[in-house]
């Protein structure tokens, strides 16, 4: 059975290259797979029925065997019958196919191989053994069907019924899903046949222990997933939609396949769970309402596609009822009449795919005459309509006469139940409107009608003929030689204990002949009111056009999902506001509520310990007043710079208090970067307005005051509170020790940053460099900018020149005095001040800059190096280093900083990560472990001894990562909006700027410069 | 265990600056905003570490209750340098939405409004399907296309 379903998908696979070769002949290679797997079935007959059919044929490979996952199957005579309607049907609708199709129709490869695919999953379905293989073999037929429905995916109408078919399935199948999974859990196994051996008797899941009403639910459930995907009432509605497919899926999916998926389900069931409490009231409840629903909606269709559908709804609901009464007669006659339902069916839907193929249309007030044109057709049709129909002697009389058989003893028998007068009434009501339908549509299709102009219609070719013609002569096979199919089902049929006290105790026989039964007269009643139902259609038509429609399932469908829809809007509407103030407000009123409620339902009292001044550092009070008035003072602001300042003078008093508190090395990088945040600020909102303006004032800004205060109040205490509750050792307590010895460092900080908790920092670094990366793409946009040319190329004074300044204001008097001094002739001080315009040229700073870069550069070298034992360490090294780039920067421009860093920032971010992973990983290789550090001490002539750690590589990678974060934010913030301004400002500049400044030194011929 | 009051107080009166800021529509209170969350959740930490004490420098005969706990340390010296990244990347948006659309302020989303008031119905839903009787007389390319098939509904496109 593995073999088989590997071989059909792997078909499925190839499938489109096969239609690239042959086009729609193609479908012909892909039918040789299920036919085949049906040759192999047929040879398997030997081996499950030769020890009176009780032998099933098992495979198990294991799948995911911690979940008790496998691929299980069993071949046994249910399985068997089931997958030889599927086998061969499938393999009929891939020849026929192969003539419905031309070979311009798109994505005929894609289709095929769903076709394909989809034969295997059923086979799949009904062969698995394990519920939760079944229910994959399950979706896979729902999702297969979606796309075999939307064929057509340029027509509305069959986007809108695969989704309609999907959505039904699929809830269904959830609800299958959690039935499924108690019904498992309960059962203690997933193995079907095991819990069916479980199910019914004395000691039975059903009818002992706790679980008893669990399984009761689960089986409810499944019966949910089986209705839906059977199409009963009150899900009857998806099937006609799903019309809109290409009638060969319909032929398939509709008659053969993916419907008698649920009637497979309650078929596998019903041995084990036919006498669970909601059983038989809603099998045999919804059956026959679906049976008559259906039949009656059959008889109002003008379309003969349609009253197909409507006539497989109303089949469906029978073949559930006959199939779920859970008694041995009515399995037999069940499985019969769905043998006999898959051929009539398949083959009429294959014939109104030719009669649509060759004539356009499937209307009957339009098709006329059609039987003149193709008697061959007609006969072929005709023998499956009266199969339908329940005519002698067809598969579908054979078949009829075994379920009357059980009805009737099921509704007057010694045993009879209470409903059974009332379920055989409507029984034979249903089996009316069916004869009347299938009457209906044989005239609907081929009678020549008055006052309709005969149809065109094509010959048809044989081949496409072929597979409807097969069905048809199968159908009178069956029925003429009824033994064989009698043989294939009566062990299944035996799995059902007859109830006690029954006059017939087996399940009789199939047989065309029973002599005059009840059965037989039920019949003839059937076929003297369908007939006359017929004769008399327009008075039924009349009579049914008065009656409205009561319920329109598909309209409470419709209005199902429009309500859902509704409701998506309206709670969207409501919950994503766009506003950022809103999402805030209740973020924030929610951060702070639920701990407040917290703490005042708990009413613990304040811990002990409390006290405002530390003893140990009493200044903490003057940097907190410092850090209060600057927040307070940054919330105040109304100029843009004043409130950047302000927020720095907080930041500089946390360093301050970092200090006082005993950490030198934060109070060293608070200070650091507080320094280089202040010009990234200045110098990335150089171009935006000085105002501030507060635009949310009045009754916000009390909100906003409230949520502040709140959260700080609740903050502050939560932390009491949560620090009070402290009893255990710090574990930093070994720290120290662990810093010195394992670490090879006096510096605990930096060793637990580098060492003890070195993962931590090398995520750290890792979001340095995608920050790094994020500021330069939202600046440069594409790219991180290419190196600038270097400053020699530059002419002298052009970069970021002032413009619009008359040349006899006040201004225009000191730009001249600068340019004087601008341009000499001697060795500069830095390299690029030089291309900078003069006003913008200050002489001492570019003197400083000169003197205390390299010492800066030396001494960041230094913090890195000594930082495992003294302050310092990688990131306060970095950042001195970058606060040396920012001020070559601000005193000689872009070009001087492209001349102080000549490797760009992005190959520093690499380098450093590089550096860093490469500090984790080789100890790996060495043998040890991720990140761990060893210490090497070596005597080296004029230095001595010297300790080296390791772990140093690790902080050397994180200098090069910070490093790089500083440069990318120059870059980017300030070079390259520089630059911006610069392209903003040429035309002007050159309409008004008077006088150029002399390119006197250029060293080589740059690009003109305006 | 030691609960130091001033810190707490210092960061409760920056926690509730920083969220007034961030609920202020100009992007750069915002950042400001933030900054000051930064700002106070570094003191949270630090005053985790109980009373000020001794650098954390080992000396092997300093007892190591002594020193101020170096593991709050090493917490908030990571916090540090990540809020530098965060503050310039929130720059480079700031910058960014500056030149694109001129303001420094945070606009309510006009495509959360627009959804909002959006009425459920959906054409690919909702729309009426004209009834189909054939899957061959609508398609124009189709030789099948006889001259008298069913009138042709012009919204709908064959499968070819």
């Amino acid at each position: 059975m593995i073999t088989v379903l590997a071989m059909t998908f792997v078909a499925a696979t190839v499938a489109p290259l096969i239609f690239r070769k042959l086009g729609r002949n193609a479908f012909f290679v892909l039918a040789a797979v299920p036919a085949a797997a049906f040759v192999w079935l047929l040879l398997q007959h030997e081996a499950i029925y030769s020890n009176g059919g009780m032998h099933a044929v098992t495979e198990t490979l294991p799948w995911i065997p911690d979940l008790k996952l496998e691929f299980a199957f069993r071949m046994d005579a249910l399985a068997w019958v089931m997958s030889l309607l599927i086998l061969g049907v499938g393999s009929l609708v891939l020849v026929y196919c192969a003539r419905y199709f031309k070979n311009k129709d798109p994505d005929l490869g894609g289709f095929g191989a769903q076709l394909l695919a989809f034969a295997g999953t059923m086979f799949g379905l009904v062969a698995a053994d394990d519920l939760l293989m079944m229910f994959i073999f399950w979706e896979l037929t729902t999702v297969l069907s979606y796309l075999l429905i939307g064929y057509a995916r340029t027509r509305l109408s069959a986007r809108r019924s695969a989704l309609q078919a999907l959505m039904v399935t699929t809830a269904g199948g959830l609800a299958m899903l959690v039935g499924l999974v108690i019904l498992g859990q309960a059962a203690g196994t997933y193995r079907i046949s095991a819990i069916l051996e479980q199910a019914g008797g004395q000691a039975g899941l059903l009818t002992t222990g706790p679980a008893q009403g669990a399984v009761a639910a689960a089986v409810v459930l499944i019966l949910v997933g089986a209705v839906t995907k059977s199409a009963l009432v009150p899900f009857h509605f998806w099937l006609p939609g799903a019309m809109a497919a290409p009638t060969p899926v319909s032929a398939y999916l509709h008659a053969a396949a993916m419907v008698k998926a649920g009637i497979y389900i309650v078929a596998r069931l019903a041995p084990g769970f036919s006498t669970s409490e909601f059983w038989l009231p809603l099998v045999l409840g919804l059956g026959l309402a679906t049976m008559l629903v259906g039949g009656y909606r059959a008889l109002r269709q003008t379309d003969i596609k349609l009253i197909l559908a409507y006539g497989t709804v109303s089949q469906l609901g029978f073949l559930t009822m006959v199939v779920g009464l859970g008694r041995p007669d009515a399995a037999l006659a069940g499985l019969a009449l769905l043998l006999a339902h898959g051929l009539f069916k398949a083959a009429l839907f294959l014939v109104v795919g030719i009669i649509d193929h060759q004539s356009g249309t499937r209307d009957i007030r339009k098709l006329s005459g059609v039987y003149r044109s193709s008697r061959a057709l007609g006969i072929v049709a005709g023998i499956a309509a009266a199969s339908m129909a329940g005519l002698p002697p067809l598969a579908g009389f054979v078949a009829k006469e075994s379920v009357f058989t059980a009805f009737v003893e099921f509704g007057t028998g010694e045993d009879a139940h209470p409903w059974g007068p009332a379920v055989l009434v409507g029984l034979v009501l249903g089996s009316i409107l069916t004869f009347a339908y299938s009457a209906r549509f044989m005239w609907g299709a081929f009678a020549s009608k008055a006052g309709v102009e005969r149809t065109p219609f094509k010959a048809i070719k044989p081949a496409f003929l072929a597979a409807p013609a097969v069905l048809s002569v199968l159908t009178i096979v069956y029925g003429l030689w009824p033994a064989p199919v009698d043989g294939w089902i009566q062990p299944y049929a035996a799995l059902f204990t007859p109830d006690a006290g029954a006059s017939d105790a087996g399940a009789g026989h199939l047989a065309l002949w029973h002599g005059f039964t009840p059965a037989l007269g039920l019949t003839a009643i059937v076929l003297a009111a369908g007939a006359a139902m017929f004769y008399g259609r327009n008075v039924v038509s009349r009579a049914q056009s008065l009656v409205p429609d009561w319920v329109d399932a598909d309209r409470a469908y419709q209005r199902t999902v429009g309500a859902l829809d509704d409701i998506a809007v309206w709670v969207t509407g409501r919950t994503q506001r766009g506003s950022l103030y809103f999402y805030l407000t209740v973020i924030l009123t929610v951060a702070f509520a639920v701990p407040l409620t917290a703490l005042i339902v708990a009413k613990k009292p304040l811990p002990g310990g409390l006290y405002f001044i530390d003893p140990n550092s009493p200044l903490q009070l003057i940097a907190a007043v410092g850090i209060v008035v600057g927040a307070l003072a940054a919330v105040r602001a109304n100029k843009r710079f004043l409130a950047v300042l302000m927020v720095s003078v907080t930041g500089y008093g946390i360093s301050l208090m970092f200090a006082l508190q005993g950490a030198p090395d934060l109070a060293l990088t608070q200070m650091l970067v507080e320094t280089i945040v202040l010009v990234a600020f200045v110098l990335a909102m150089r171009s935006l307005p000085a105002e501030l303006r507060d635009r949310t004032g009045g009754r916000l800004r009390v909100v906003r005051v409230m949520i502040g205060a709140a959260f700080g109040i609740t903050m502050i205490f939560v932390a009491i509170y949560a620090m009070g509750a402290r009893v255990a050792t710090p574990v930093s307590l070994d720290f120290p020790k662990l810093a010195y010895e394992g670490g090879g460092g006096l510096n605990v900080v930096n060793v637990t940053l580098v060492d003890i908790r070195a993962w931590d920092t090398f995520g750290e670094i890792s979001v340095l460099a995608v920050a790094a990366t994020g500021v330069a793409s939202l600046i440069f946009v594409r790219g991180r900018g290419d190196r600038l040319r270097p400053a020699a190329t530059v002419p002298a004074g052009s970069v970021g020149r002032r413009t619009g300044v008359e040349r006899d204001s006040r201004d225009g008097a000191a730009l001249a005095l600068a340019k004087k001094f601008a341009d000499v002739g001697r060795d500069a001080w830095l390299l690029g001040g030089r291309t900078l315009a003069p006003e913008r040229r200050s002489i001492i700073f570019e003197v400083v800059t000169r003197l205390i870069f390299h010492s800066m550069i030396i001494f960041s070298v230094y913090l890195l190096l000594a930082g495992h034992n003294l302050p310092g360490g990688g990131f306060a090294g970095g950042l001195t280093a970058g606060l040396a780039l920012t001020i070559r920067y601000l005193a000689g421009g872009r070009f001087e900083l492209s001349e102080a860093a000549t490797v760009s920032a992005g190959t520093l971010l690499g380098t450093g990560l590089a550096t860093a992973a490469a500090s984790g990983f080789v100890p790996l290789l060495l043998g040890g472990q991720v990140f761990q550090s060893a210490i090497i001490e070596v005597w080296l002539p004029v230095f001595g001894d010297i300790k080296f750690v390791t772990s140093t590589i690790f902080d050397i990678g994180v200098y090069i990562v910070v490093v790089g974060l500083a440069l990318d934010v120059l870059r980017s913030l300030g070079a390259e909006i520089d630059e911006h301004f610069e392209e903003k400002a040429i035309p002007a500049g050159e309409a008004v700027h008077a006088e150029p400044v002399p390119a006197g030194n250029i060293a080589a011929p740059g690009r003109g410069t305006p | 265990m030691s609960v130091n009051l001033t810190l707490l107080i210092v960061m409760g009166v920056l926690y509730a600056c920083g969220i007034y800021l961030i609920l202020e529509r100009s992007l750069t209170r915002v950042l400001l905003g933030l900054m000051l969350l930064a700002n106070a959740t570094n003191l949270l930490i630090l005053s985790t570490g109980g009373y000020a004490g001794l650098a954390p420098f080992f000396n092997k005969d300093t007892d190591p209750g002594a020193y101020n706990d170096p593991l709050p340390q090493a917490l908030i010296l990571t916090s540090i340098v990540i809020s530098f990244a965060v503050t310039a990347f929130m720059l480079g948006i700031i910058y960014r939405t500056w030149v694109l659309a001129r303001q420094d302020e945070i606009q309510d989303d006009m495509e959360d409004r627009r959804v909002a008031k959006t009425p459920s119905f959906d054409a690919e839903d909702d729309a009426v399907v004209p009834l189909e009787t054939s899957e061959f007389a609508l398609t124009p390319a189709g030789p099948e296309a006889t001259t008298d098939s069913p009138a042709t509904d012009p919204t709908e496109r064959g499968t070819a």
